[in-house]
């Protein structure tokens, strides 16, 4: 089970530009300006690696905060 | 079908040619400047091929095979099969593999066909001829794998354009006793769509619909007669199935990823590959990179990857590979070879 706290730290963690602290459950992590094709590639290849689940196109377009991609890959 | 074994075949040599041309990732407009340098970090890819209009796979194949013919010292005469493997041929009808028989001198009695694969080509062309070369004690092969993928791409699509490169690639096979490949191959096409050019088959003719650039995400315009790439879920797919693929073919044949000299991958992705090299618990140096110079060539970057990184290698001592290929269709494989200081043909550029 993943534990929200940690997965905001690595989430953070994929962002070069980013501040770590502007990163809260509640960001909507679309918006961010360093957003893009490949920050969700990474974002796929750290859950994947870390947390051994798959986070799809479809994940990422139905949650908007960080939090609700939380909830979205603790379903998968 | 699960792994499977195909006695008496080996490689003996191997030639590639690219177009002289180069684009460079960190001068291309289509991506805004900090997108350039994360691409070229995250992708692996800067430098790409790009053959002129005019030249295509089969240009680039046949200077490969006349290089190889000519470093290998074998007579085209000789040839049992010729197997061209690209989804750039020369036209819709006839098979391009025709003309290039015809082109390269090869004999009337010569066992010639096209495949129409991409990224997973190489491997899949392997054991398609070592299949047919195993009945033929004498005789001798080649192999065209090649692709310009940069004519079937939208110059104003950012998901493509950045990717795709051009190569044309050489390989001779001979019917050797005591050697074998192993090989796993597997398809799933239920995500075909996840690359493809939609119209200009039998599907969806071509029509005037087809030629109007629609504008499908922000820097991402194609045109049906365009490929289109799913990056996200042809990056999940690797994840999911090329590190699995890899582990059931050396299980299932005994051999120990400690023995293995190198493993070399398709040249798709440098994240992906750099997970997948993690999955299987890899060490840095036993996986080469064409990616930052050479790009995504298709079916040709496993043979690229090969001449151009161990080539040297190749020439002086035996060595134990695993190839991996995977992507449209959704086609993937892995093979299991040995060489024994195979020809290996300075890199042409055209």
């Amino acid at each position: 089970m993943m534990q929200l706290e940690e997965f905001i730290k690595k989430f953070a963690e994929c962002f070069n530009q980013t501040d770590a602290a502007s990163i809260t459950p509640e960001t909507e992590f679309r918006k961010l300006d360093e957003w893009g094709s490949m920050m969700a590639l990474i974002v796929i290849a750290m859950v994947d690696a870390d947390y051994n689940k798959t986070v799809t196109s479809e994940d990422l377009k139905s949650a908007n905060t960080v939090a609700q991609l939380f909830d979205v890959i603790n379903r998968n | 079908m699960a792994v499977f074994t195909v006695p008496n075949v080996s490689i003996k040599g191997l030639a590639v040619c690219v177009p002289s041309q180069i684009e460079d990732n960190k001068q291309l407009d289509l991506l805004a400047e900090n997108e350039r340098d994360l691409f070229i970090k995250t992708v692996g890819i800067r430098y790409r091929r790009v053959a002129p209009k005019g030249t295509i796979a089969s240009d680039l194949c046949q200077k490969a095979a006349e290089k190889l013919l000519a470093d290998l010292q074998w007579n085209p005469a000789d040839i049992s099969i010729l197997v061209f493997i690209t989804q750039t041929p020369d036209y819709i009808i006839p098979n391009t593999s025709s003309l290039l028989q015809h082109k390269l001198g090869l004999p009337k009695n010569c066992l010639v066909f096209d495949v129409n694969l991409g990224c997973s080509g190489y491997v899949y062309g392997l054991s398609i001829i070592s299949g047919l070369l195993q009945n033929m004690p004498g005789g001798k092969a080649l192999l065209l794998v090649g692709d310009v993928s940069t004519a079937t791409i939208s110059k104003q699509d950012k998901s493509t354009t950045p990717l795709f490169s051009d190569a044309g690639s050489a390989t001779g096979l001979e019917y050797t006793t005591g050697q074998k490949m192993h090989f796993n191959l597997q398809t799933d096409g239920k995500e075909y769509d996840d690359i493809i050019v939609p119209d200009g088959g039998f599907r969806n003719r071509v029509s005037e619909q087809s030629f109007e650039m629609v504008e499908h995400e922000k820097g991402i315009n194609r045109t049906a007669l365009d490929m289109k790439l799913d990056g996200l879920r042809i990056f999940n797919f690797a994840l999911r199935e090329v590190a699995p693929n890899i582990n059931e073919l050396l299980s299932a044949t005994n051999i120990d990823k400690e023995n293995v000299d190198y493993f070399v991958f398709h040249q798709a992705n440098l994240l992906m590959l750099e997970s997948v090299r993690k999955k299987l618990q890899l060490t840095t140096d036993k996986v080469p990179y064409t990616l930052y110079n050479y790009g995504n060539t298709s079916s040709a970057t496993i043979p690229l990857t090969m001449l151009v990184q161990l080539g040297q290698k190749l020439q002086s001592e035996p060595q134990k590979l695993v190839l991996s290929g995977f992507g449209v269709g959704l086609s993937w494989g892995s093979a299991y070879i040995e060489t024994d200081k195979i020809v290996c043909s300075q890199l042409i550029e055209l």
